[in-house]
């Protein structure tokens, strides 16, 4: 707390007296409004861009409601929600895990969750971190604006439930939950990456949705009907064409768009999840830099309160306790230890950068020169921006962070019989570090890269996808239950292969084949 | 500022997930109907109305994604890194595995994650435990066709039996009647005795022929006559008759009664008892599932039979050989003096071993096929022996082939039998 947070542009030095807007730690709502309001004003003065806040006070109960929806203020009806809701409700219950204490939604207003138990800190703590931090990600950061509509999401998703109901209303609730079972298993495979996607629209999609349900069909019935010309081998004519003649990365849109049995309201279901996909594509690409940056500004927004005067010593007590907790990082070595702390990483990137900004050293300077000494808001603002968790980090982990966190690789090759170190947070070791850990946070290196591959389209109709491996990382064990799922939906033979260049080196189908088949 | 809206959410719905918690117990209803099934097994009988905990493997109720596996080449970045430089090698452990990859999914409550546990009510594991039972003959008597009524007064009547008659209504009408009928008479009476003093006050006339006497005789004629109409007016006529009415309004049966039969005699082990035990605890549940109000007999038997509280009926121990009719005897008078069939929906269950005098066994199936089975809902016999059935076990069958819609019977031979058992007994017959 040693840190001076000061803008040297700031309007005035505050007179030092204090005067702060509350002493004890219980909330009224009056008091949630006061604070709000001063936390608004210094975020103000750090430029950061908001949408308007919808704050909403809720008990436990409903906190544990939110939870288990994944976030989604309106969700559909599934399964899978009620298991997540048994287990948090488990787990809050027993007390082993203190329920997260913000819930906040990608939306135009941002809704931002407090629960009625939390001290006035700690409800400070959420609107800095959700209503300021978070909020101001969402309309910033180019990911959320390229792929989400937060303007559109509350209706797409009240859209979306209604239609689940009204399917389950008409094919029975078993009939639709196997078809978004299926659909979730092929979830992160219902994303474009490349693509700029057209946004999310209830209105629209209502109105669409009659005009698709005809199009559809006849497109469908073109492409099966494709007869092969007279004159020509078959087999030749196989062999040349692909379809599709480049690999699909998007599973679900190109099972949506050419599985040959399902009825219309299945590929609605299908579209559904696919649209749901997309709008949290972002938030898997940007875990490290959004929660790093509402961190970030948490920390720097109270301590600006204090500065001002405006909350106690025992305030910023509490809420500095929360806050190491949330961004302690437990060693490699620790029975605690769960992987990198997104919330530790990304606080210290961007409070380094913060420092590179204000107090560069001749290391700084060598790793970067063109941030160093410049105007700290801003160059936080344009890392917030343009990047996401793998570009970030490997622009902006600088070797103080990686010596703070005593960074360092292992290599595990099933080719021998040991462990490797690769590198460690020193000279030599930075640059590479800095990479594989970047590489991590690349999602098409942490999921496995399966694409469409063939359509037998004139033979048995059979799907065929294609696994590219990494460094020989075969598939993990539930590729064979994914490929049912893949199966229900496209309804025809289904098979995965997992192929270099050339040669395959696995293969899945569905149906299983006799081990002597083939 | 002023962008902020504050709203107070608390006291909207805070079961947003109940439907999708519902849907996650549907989806695993063989699992859970299962650790329910074993739970009863397990618990002690007063311990049965409680939530349960049930665990499913974890691996049936993962929804699958693709994921890296373990194997090739992986590289992760750790933190905490205290004595490794680069190039260290350190040797892996025996067996393989530990690969650290980036697939393994840490257990978020250090619980294992083979098991996936969760809570239960006690409502729900009821439901389970009773899940697509339906007593025969359920007779949450229907109310079209229910023979049970409350009587409600809804006025008077013209017409009823005599003991509903009500003595000053109907007197009152026959005062009525009887004014309303004579009172023109008694009218005419009171004008012609009143002409009758005017002449015979009057001073006599002298002319014979204006002589007053017939006109005074032709005046009392008249009276007289009049008189004796008045006289055949009767005090209380038929139509003065009014009744207290009353209506039958049908009345729902929710309410039960069940008895508990179990044979104490000695050759009853422990064993049998708490046998017959769960299996009471079972019927009870799902009585009290399906009524609002039940009663419990307990009726106790050697060779002499004894109504008695739980406490006695499932602890105290008796010595001596068994006539199972006095049980049943006893069980018919108690319906008689305090549960009559109109009201109550009669259950009963019996357990025993199957010892019975034999010269009683014919006595015991004429009782129970005439006696008592025309009376009650439905009647359950287990017997509780891993022997050959005797003589009471065929006097049974015979009754059963008779009433196989009221009566069951079954026999269990250890404690694990008793869910298998009951859920036969009770399964739906076939519509």
């Amino acid at each position: 707390m040693t840190d001076t947070i000061d803008r040297p542009n700031l309007p005035d030095t505050e007179p030092a007296k204090r005067i702060p807007i509350s002493t004890g730690s219980e909330w009224t709502f009056e008091l949630i409004g006061k604070y709000d309001e001063e936390i608004a004003r210094c975020a103000a003065e750090f430029g950061l861009d908001t949408y308007p806040n919808q704050v909403e006070v809720i008990s436990a109960e409903q906190m544990m409601d939110a939870y288990s929806s994944v976030g989604m203020p309106v969700g559909y009806h599934h399964w899978s929600f009620g298991k997540q809701f048994l287990n948090t409700s488990k787990g809050y219950q027993r007390g082993q895990m203190g329920l997260a204490y913000e819930i906040v939604i990608n939306s135009d207003p941002c809704i931002a969750y407090l629960m009625e138990e939390n001290t006035l800190p700690m409800q400070a703590l959420v609107i800095a971190h959700a209503c300021y931090g978070h909020n101001s990600f969402f309309k910033g950061n180019y990911l959320f604006r390229t792929w989400t509509d937060a303007s559109a999401i509350i209706d797409y998703l009240v859209f979306a439930r209604n239609y689940v109901a009204e399917c389950e209303e008409r094919h029975g609730v078993d009939a639709v939950e196997e078809i978004l079972d299926s659909c979730h298993a092929l979830m992160n495979y219902g994303v474009d990456r490349y693509k700029r996607p057209a946004p999310i629209s209830a209105a629209e999609e209502r109105r669409r949705q009659k005009d698709r349900e005809e199009y559809l069909q006849k497109q469908l019935n073109d492409l099966w009907r494709t007869i092969p010309r007279m004159g020509e081998d078959e087999e030749t004519v196989r062999r040349k064409q692909r379809y599709p003649a480049e690999p699909q990365e998007n599973i679900l849109y190109f099972i949506e768009k050419n599985a040959p049995l399902l009825e219309t309201w299945q590929r609605e279901l299908i579209r559904i999840v696919r649209k749901l996909g997309q709008y949290f594509y972002p938030q898997r690409q940007t875990q490290v830099m959004n929660e790093g940056w509402a961190s970030f500004w948490h920390y720097t927004l109270l301590n600006r309160m204090y500065e001002k005067g405006l909350v106690t010593d025992g305030f910023m007590l509490e809420f500095l306790q929360s806050h190491t907790a949330v961004i302690y990082q437990p060693p490699f070595n620790s029975p605690w230890y769960s992987g990198i702390n997104p919330y530790t990483l990304g606080f210290s990137i961007f409070s380094d950068l913060r420092r590179i900004c204000e107090n560069p050293t001749d290391e700084d300077r060598e790793w970067f020169p063109e941030i160093a000494g410049s105007d700290w808001v801003e160059t936080l603002h344009f890392a917030m921006r343009n990047f996401k968790d793998e570009s970030f980090i490997q622009q902006f982990l600088s070797p103080k962070v990686m010596r703070d966190m005593k960074f360092f690789s292992i290599e595990n090759d099933d080719q021998e019989d040991v462990y490797r170190v690769t590198a460690i947070h020193d000279d030599p070791g930075y640059r590479p570090l800095r990479e594989k850990l970047a590489r991590q946070y690349n999602l098409s290196y942490r999921e496995p890269n399966i694409q469409v591959w063939n359509v037998d389209v004139r033979g048995d109709r059979s799907l065929t996808l294609r696994h590219i491996p990494v460094d020989r990382v075969p598939l993990g064990k539930s590729a064979d239950e994914v490929l049912r799922h893949v199966h229900r939906l496209w309804g025809f033979d289904v098979h995965l292969e997992s192929a270099d260049d050339s040669a395959v080196m696995a293969a899945y189908h569905c149906p299983p084949r006799d081990p002597e088949g083939e | 500022m002023g962008m902020t809206h504050i709203v107070d959410r608390r006291l909207n719905g805070k079961n947003k997930s109940a439907v999708n918690r519902e849907r996650f117990l549907r989806r695993y209803r063989q699992h859970i109907k299962k650790a329910v099934a074993d739970a009863v097994q397990r618990r002690s009988i007063t311990d049965i109305e409680r939530g349960e905990s049930v665990s499913i493997p974890s691996r049936d109720i993962e929804e699958p994604v693709f994921h890296h596996g373990q194997g090739g080449k992986q590289e992760m970045v750790h933190p905490g890194n205290e004595e490794f430089v680069t190039g260290d090698e350190i040797a892996k452990p025996p067996g393989g595995g530990g690969g650290g990859s980036g697939s393994g999914q840490a257990s978020p409550d250090g619980e294992g994650m083979d098991e996936f546990a969760f809570q239960i009510t006690q409502e729900e594991f009821l439901d389970f435990l009773f899940d697509d039972l339906e007593l025969p003959n359920l007779a949450r008597k229907k109310l079209k066709d229910t023979e049970a009524f409350t009587y409600s007064r809804a006025g008077f009547t013209s017409q009823g039996v005599p003991a509903k008659l009500d003595v000053v209504r109907s007197l009152r009408g026959a005062h009525a009647r009887r004014l309303g009928l004579g009172g023109s008479r008694r009218k005419k009476i009171r004008e012609l005795e009143e002409q009758l003093a005017a002449l015979k006050s009057a001073p006599e006339d002298l002319d014979a022929a204006f002589s007053h006497a017939d006109q005074i005789e032709a005046l009392e004629a008249e009276i007289a006559s009049l008189k004796s109409n008045m006289r055949r007016i009767p005090f209380i006529d038929e139509i003065d008759l009014r009744y207290r009415q009353h209506i039958k309004k049908p009345k729902p049966a929710t309410s039960a009664v069940m008895f508990c039969l179990m044979d104490v005699s000695g050759s009853m082990t422990q064993t049998h008892k708490d046998i017959a035990k769960r299996f009471f605890i079972l019927l009870y549940l799902f009585l009290r599932k399906n009524y609002k109000k039940i009663d419990v007999v307990f009726i106790r038997h050697h060779t002499s039979a004894k109504e008695v509280d739980e406490e006695e009926f499932f602890y105290s121990r008796e010595t001596g050989g068994t006539i199972v009719s006095s049980a049943l005897k006893l069980m018919n008078k108690i319906i008689e003096s305090r549960y009559s069939p109109d009201e109550w929906n009669i259950y009963a269950a019996q357990a025993s071993d199957g010892d019975n005098w034999n010269d009683d066994s014919p006595v015991c199936g004429k009782i129970l096929a005439e006696r008592i089975l025309p009376l009650v809902q439905y009647y359950a016999y287990v017997e509780i022996t891993p022997q050959d059935h005797q003589m009471l076990w065929y006097e049974y069958e015979k009754v059963m082939e008779h009433a196989p819609q009221s009566f069951a019977m079954q026999q269990i031979a250890d404690p694990g039998e008793i869910y298998p058992v009951f859920r036969q007994l009770f399964e739906r017959k076939a519509a």
